[in-house]
């Protein structure tokens, strides 16, 4: 990535990076005025850029030339707002812009007659500078889209991430560690199997949303540990928290939705102190607290009292606000947070919730209590792929006194474990030896 | 648009065949409402021949064309409107519980 690229990232997430690009090196009006409109392309994009590609997405059909088509408005909006300055409606100039280019491409096609009315109307209701409640709606529909479950998990990411969030192609396949080739032959597929298998494009009701949402939250879960885990994109847990906020914002009575991104918000939280000066990870109970993020705590926590349900991302969402509003490390409320994992693994019996159950438990009643809870959740090898399972032992056998042994598990973690940072944090625990 | 829905064995069926839905009602429900055009059950994959002609030579062998625990023992030619009517109609056939059913839509040949 470009360093302009983190520019336009860090001040406006969604923003094309190719056509910021282009802007820096293009020759309309003076500097300053090309990074103010930049600055503004990439402000009016994150809100805008999903909304024009799910509109046209709706009335053509066609992914590609939606995107196309919204990225080439993105792209025009650079050359032309330093030396125009930017419109009133900036949206409604995007959509606009990207509209006539669908036109254009389509009347070289000469398609029906039908699309090209709807277009016509659409031009009508982008005039406006309030989203008409349909377009509010095609987003909605884009992101059921691609993240429906006959699409595989991975490509779901992957083309939330590309189409909804605009994230280019090569920083995705990076995360992914495939080539740009690679990942653009998987978005490629995924789009045609839309096509082919007729997935539709649709939100779905009742019964069938209660099912489907689950599938979604998991996809933007899964963006944001991306994001988030030690060797990850941070911008994508950044993107994770934009798109949680437009689904909360278009499905406010989705308990669920609103708990995830309350977990987002108090995850995120910490960001600023979660790596010390070597970008080495720092645990929880030695970070700096005075770094983190009170708006977003509170924020997080406002988002905890709207629940009407308690759902597995609900009581995820309680633990982390647990650990967010602890003053110290010392004052954390572990005989609650227990509580919540006694809830958590009754609707999620994963091994990583019976491993944190077992640590949390170890906190509230004592090493002896965390010990046989963390037999328990081994019980049939379940945790025998997990380097964390002997953190955790390392530090409950520590506790109870017996340093040596823990060393020498601290280390076998350190062993197993891939990423560097948590290998590096781990072999310090270890001590020197 | 069309889909064909192959019926396949499944070597870890769900356990409560009490739930089983019943296939007679499904196949009624479905031809009534015009999103069943055709299906048959299959004889087991031991009837099964497999033709295949090379440099001109027929070739005739005994058995399925591929050696899988999972076994197609049917097949339900669907017409719905998307793969969400599609899984609707699959997952409410017996064989989405004792087996594993495949959807395939037919490729679109205008294209």
């Amino acid at each position: 990535m470009t360093e302009p690229d983190r520019a336009a990232r860090r001040d406006g997430g969604a923003a094309h990076r190719a056509s910021a690009d282009r802007a820096m090196n293009g020759d309309g009006g003076t500097a300053a005025g090309r990074a103010a409109a930049a600055q503004a392309v990439a402000a009016t994009a994150v809100d805008a850029y999903p909304r024009i590609v799910a509109a046209l997405i709706r009335i053509t059909g066609d992914w590609t030339l939606a995107e196309d088509s919204a990225q080439e408005a993105l792209a025009r909006a650079l050359t032309r707002w330093p030396v125009e300055g930017v419109p009133a409606n900036p949206g409604g100039w995007l959509m606009t812009v990207a509209r006539n280019r669908v036109l254009d491409v389509l009347r070289r096609a000469e398609v029906e007659r039908r699309k090209l009315r709807e277009l016509a109307v659409l031009a009508l209701t982008a005039a406006t500078t309030e989203p008409a409640e349909e377009v509010v709606d095609d987003r909605l529909r884009l992101i059921f889209t691609c993240c429906h479950p006959a699409l595989a998990l991975e490509a779901r990411v992957a083309l939330t991430l590309r189409t909804i969030c605009a994230v280019p192609t090569a920083d995705i396949a990076r995360v992914f560690l495939v080539s740009e080739s690679t990942m653009t032959r998987r978005l490629t597929r995924a789009k045609t199997k839309i096509a082919d298998a007729r997935i539709p494009y649709r939100v779905p009701r009742g019964a069938a949303l209660t099912e489907r949402l689950p599938g979604v939250l998991a996809v933007l879960y899964l963006l944001f540990t991306q994001g988030y885990d030690a060797d990850g994109e941070p911008a994508f847990a950044e993107e994770a928290i934009r798109l949680a906020r437009l689904l909360v914002r278009l499905m406010p009575d989705q308990s669920e939705a609103v708990a995830l991104l309350a977990l987002f918000l108090l995850q995120h939280s910490r960001h600023a102190a979660r790596r010390d000066t070597n970008g080495d990870l720092v645990p929880l109970d030695r970070q700096d607290r005075s770094r983190w993020d009170q708006v977003t705590i509170a924020e997080g926590v406002r988002l905890l009292g709207r629940l009407s349900h308690s759902g597995p991302y609900a009581w995820q969402a309680r633990i982390a606000a647990c650990h967010a509003t602890a003053a110290r490390a010392e004052e954390t409320d572990w005989r609650r947070i227990a509580e919540c994992y006694d809830q958590l693994i009754r609707l999620q019996p994963t091994p990583v919730v019976a491993l944190n159950r077992a640590v949390a438990h170890g906190y509230a009643s004592g090493p002896a209590a965390g010990l046989a809870l963390l037999a328990e959740a081994r019980t049939g090898g379940a945790l025998d792929a997990y380097p964390l399972a002997l953190a955790v032992e390392a530090d409950l056998v520590a506790r109870q006194g017996d340093r040596e042994r823990a060393a020498a598990l601290f280390r076998e973690a350190a062993a197993r474990t891939p990423g560097d940072a948590e290998r590096r944090a781990l072999l310090d625990r270890a001590g020197p030896g | 648009m069309k889909y064909m829905m192959l019926v396949c064995t499944d070597v870890e069926p769900d356990p409560d065949h009490e739930n089983y839905p019943d296939v007679e009602a499904w196949v009624a429900q479905n031809d009534a409402a015009g999103r069943r055009l055709q299906g048959a059950q299959l004889a087991p994959a031991s009837a099964a021949t497999t033709v295949r002609v090379r440099n001109g030579q027929l070739l005739v062998s005994d058995g399925p064309f591929a050696e899988v625990k999972e076994m197609i023992v049917g097949f339900d030619l669907l017409e719905c409107a998307d793969l969400d009517e599609a899984i609707e109609v699959a997952r409410a056939h017996p064989m989405a519980w004792a087996g594993r059913i495949e959807i395939r839509p037919f490729a679109d040949v205008d294209q």
